[in-house]
């Protein structure tokens, strides 16, 4: 009854619209399907098309013209293909696009629902996207933030001449780093130039799923995304995981030493691929996990290196000119190599300018750490530091802080260690201190 | 009413005329066979599917290319529920005449019986390609339409098939008929069989001369799909001048002008204020609905389209033409039509029948 009840009401709709005489009559077969009703176009004009001027937003990114960057091969590129078919009330093509997208990704539940729309709307007039009667509005209006999510990153792409604020400088065996925009539902690949200096170059992004409340992972079972600079702890293959987590998974270390200092808990936070009834999730869907779909964590999945890649989380990814990149990135390596310097110089005072009051390592506030330091560097007649494999993370968020890792060979007239270190660096007063050191 | 002007009567008497004469030909040349199909249709009428295999195997035996025989071999392996046989009478008969529109539909027909919506969607395509004005096609493709969208829903949305169970069967066509306008079907189709059949069996057809070219005419499962007014809609309506009051001499033209621009208005202010019973009062008994749809069906329809309409309608129209002809007039006007998200504006014409000293819409069509 359902689907009858529907064409009648289209019928009717015709009846008033007088274009089912039109299109009965009309004499190209092309036309029962390009030329809808009257308002049958414009309603799926206001609906679908609006979902697409929507994700343009303020911006007028021309379309037809390349970004300036590579792209991935996602379903981005057809679905606003699909989209501006619907917006120049090409339904015919539409569908086609759609139906193309669907031979291609057949669980493709979003393209599953257009295709529900553009056929919905050839038996009668349609009001809203996912315009079946009684749809779940949670699941139509999951399906409708990623295509908006989608439709917005395909549109706005990164600028060439912009990166992502946080990548000040890799060590030279890390290959990539990836970039996660939790608001924009978006994983950014970059690569470690290092013909060009170590500047980061875009290399491809995709769409992702993070936890169901959002970012800013809080507490265990928060179902929250955490937002820090983390990186790939280890890499668990398809054979040893459930379904749920698709073609990979890769863990990460939060809580980090920045997170614990903040109260942060909480564990089992993964990069991973996507269930196998479903070719993608909504934008908010984890218990935190940023997920991918299974050939996009894939791709991701070649050139993520275990213990070393970066995976930075931010809630909204600042882009920094190369210009003010590279101011940044110089100012923090000045900082580093004056705290190098002064350590090297055994004048403790100076030393200790370069941590904060607020310092804490593990088991040491400042003044515990600056006794201990008068009382060793009062024994050295010389002491040598060398920092090798120096990365530079900037930790997303209000507050200026930026992680620092680094191999530190000291060496000393009594004593000499080989560690990996990690600092966080805070800006005081126009200054970067140390606020927290230890070992990585 | 809008699928009316489809079929006029009268160019279906020329077509029917026309394919008379072919029958004729085909007549002179083979009378012996003539007589066979009839009796086929009869025989699956009745439900005599054995009998009927039977004859039409027997005509086919000398004329293994006759469209209207195969035709109806394909529908009586469909009656017998025997749809991979059916599938291939039809498949293979839209491959040699790829011109006929009633093969591609009967072929989607049994395709969506087994849930092979795309596949029916293809054939009701290519019945339309071949006639554009295919209303059963147009109606079924609606149908499958409907349905892809609920799998494609389905899918996006993870519901349960369960709505699969309201499934409604298609129309079927029964009869193979020949309306293309060129004429393009090949001379030895002889699809026009069954019309070369009544002057073959003049005397018995002379009894019932009025029905046999409408008859003719698509009749589907459900009834409720025929396109062309049926012999009993002509036969209601002729009861109705009858009984009304005498013709209304020409002096009163100038006020039942007036009264019909009062009844036009009368009839846009109830649709305007989704009043009901005054938009429902407005249309005569006898109604045409469109395609022949109860009349129940038709109002339920309308209720909904109008009174279940969330916000305002607005229906105006600009100066009618009208022509008032005994208690008969048709008024021609402008529709302007606005709704929330949408306004059209079409050309419609009414059909007025005087009942007492009202004037009621008989027949609506746009266009």
């Amino acid at each position: 009854m359902l689907s009858r009840k529907l064409l009648l009401l289209g019928l009717a709709g015709c009846l008033v619209g007088g274009a089912l005489a039109y299109q009965l009559k009309s004499p190209k077969p092309e036309s029962a399907t390009a030329q809808r009703p009257a308002e049958t176009q414009s309603s799926v004009l206001s609906t679908l098309a609006s979902l697409g001027s929507q994700a343009l937003g303020t911006s007028s990114a021309p379309e037809g013209i390349l970004p300036a960057t590579l792209s991935d091969a996602g379903p981005e590129a057809q679905l606003a293909g699909i989209f501006k078919e619907i917006e120049n009330n090409r339904l015919h093509n539409a569908l086609q696009l759609t139906e193309n997208l669907l031979y291609q990704y057949p669980n493709y539940r979003l393209a599953h629902l257009i295709k529900g729309d553009l056929l919905l709307s050839r038996t009668h007039p349609i009001q809203t996207f996912g315009a079946l009667n009684d749809a779940p509005a949670d699941k139509v209006a999951d399906l409708r933030a990623e295509a908006v999510v989608r439709l917005k990153a395909y549109r706005e792409k990164p600028e060439a001449d912009f990166v992502p604020r946080y990548l000040l400088q890799m060590q030279p065996n890390q290959r990539y780093a990836i970039v996660v925009d939790t608001k924009r539902s978006r994983l950014y690949l970059y690569e470690n130039d290092k013909s060009n200096d170590g500047r980061p170059r875009f290399v491809a992004d995709y769409y992702i799923t993070q936890g169901k409340l959002g970012a800013e992972k809080l507490v265990e079972g928060d179902k929250k995304t955490p937002v820090g600079v983390y990186h790939v702890t280890a890499n668990l293959p398809r054979q040893q995981l459930a379904d749920l987590y698709g073609s990979g998974a890769f863990p990460i270390n939060y809580p980090n030493e920045w997170d614990k200092r903040q109260g942060r808990n909480g564990s089992g936070i993964w990069l991973h691929g996507t269930p196998s009834n479903t070719f993608a999730r909504p934008p908010r869907a984890s218990d935190g996990c940023v997920v991918l779909t299974n050939q996009d964590l894939d791709a991701v999945a070649k050139n993520l290196q275990v213990g070393l890649t970066p995976v930075i989380i931010s809630s909204s990814v600042e882009w920094l000119s190369l210009d003010d990149w590279a101011k940044e990135r110089s100012e923090l390596n000045k900082s580093i190599s004056a705290w190098r310097a002064d350590w090297e110089s055994r004048d403790t005072e100076q030393y200790l300018k370069h941590y904060s009051k607020r310092f804490k390592s593990a088991d040491q506030d400042y003044e515990q750490f600056a006794a201990q330091k008068k009382q060793v560097n009062a024994g050295k007649e010389w002491i040598k530091v060398k920092v090798d494999n120096l990365s530079v993370f900037r930790n997303p968020g209000k507050e200026d802080v930026v992680v620092v890792t680094f191999d530190q060979d000291y060496r000393s007239n009594n004593l000499s260690n080989q560690m990996k270190k990690r600092q966080y660096w805070l800006r005081e007063d126009g200054k970067w201190k140390i606020i927290y050191e230890g070992t990585a | 009413m809008t699928t009316k002007s489809l079929l006029q009567p009268h160019s279906q008497q020329f077509k029917t005329l026309r394919a008379l004469a072919l029958g004729l030909a085909i007549g002179f040349a083979a009378p012996a066979f003539a007589d066979n199909l009839p009796d086929v249709q009869r025989l699956i009428k009745q439900g005599q599917y054995p009998q009927a295999m039977e004859k039409v195997d027997a005509y086919l035996a000398s004329r293994p290319k006759d469209a209207q025989g195969r035709f109806l071999k394909g529908l009586i392996y469909t009656e017998m529920n025997k749809p991979a046989e059916a599938i291939a009478v039809f498949t293979k008969l839209s491959e040699d005449y790829p011109e006929l529109p009633e093969p591609y539909n009967n072929l989607a027909v049994l395709y969506a019986q087994q849930k092979q919506y795309d596949k029916a969607r293809t054939a009701l395509e290519m019945a339309i390609r071949t006639h554009p004005s295919y209303a059963i096609a147009y109606e079924n493709l609606g149908d499958v339409y409907a349905k892809l969208a609920s799998q494609a829903y389905d899918k996006a949305l993870q519901l349960d098939n369960s709505n699969s169970a309201t499934q409604n069967k298609l129309a079927l066509i029964r009869d193979l008929i020949t309306t293309s306008g060129k004429g393009n079907v090949k001379p030895t189709a002889p699809a026009a069989a069954t019309v070369a059949a009544a002057p073959a069996v003049a005397p018995v057809a002379a009894s019932k001369p009025a029905t046999a070219p409408t008859a003719n005419v698509i009749t589907s499962t459900q009834g409720a799909a025929s396109t062309s007014p049926s012999p009993a809609k002509v036969a209601e309506t002729k009861p109705a001048p009858a009984a009304a009051p005498a013709a209304p001499s020409p002096a009163k033209a100038d006020s039942a002008n007036d009264d019909i621009t009062k009844a036009i208005a009368a009839w846009a202010n109830a649709w305007s204020r989704k009043d009901m019973k005054a938009y429902l009062g407005a249309y005569s008994a006898d109604f045409n609905t469109p395609k022949g749809m109860a009349r129940k069906a038709w109002e339920a329809e309308r209720e909904d389209r109008i009174a279940g309409k969330s916000g305002k309608i607005s229906v105006s129209f600009d100066d009618p033409q009208i022509s008032v002809n005994g208690d008969k007039a048709t008024a021609k006007f402008k529709q302007h039509y606005k709704a929330t998200g949408l306004s059209s504006s079409t050309s419609k014409t009414l059909v007025f029948v005087r009942s007492g000293s009202k004037w009621l819409i008989k027949e609506e069509n746009a266009r």
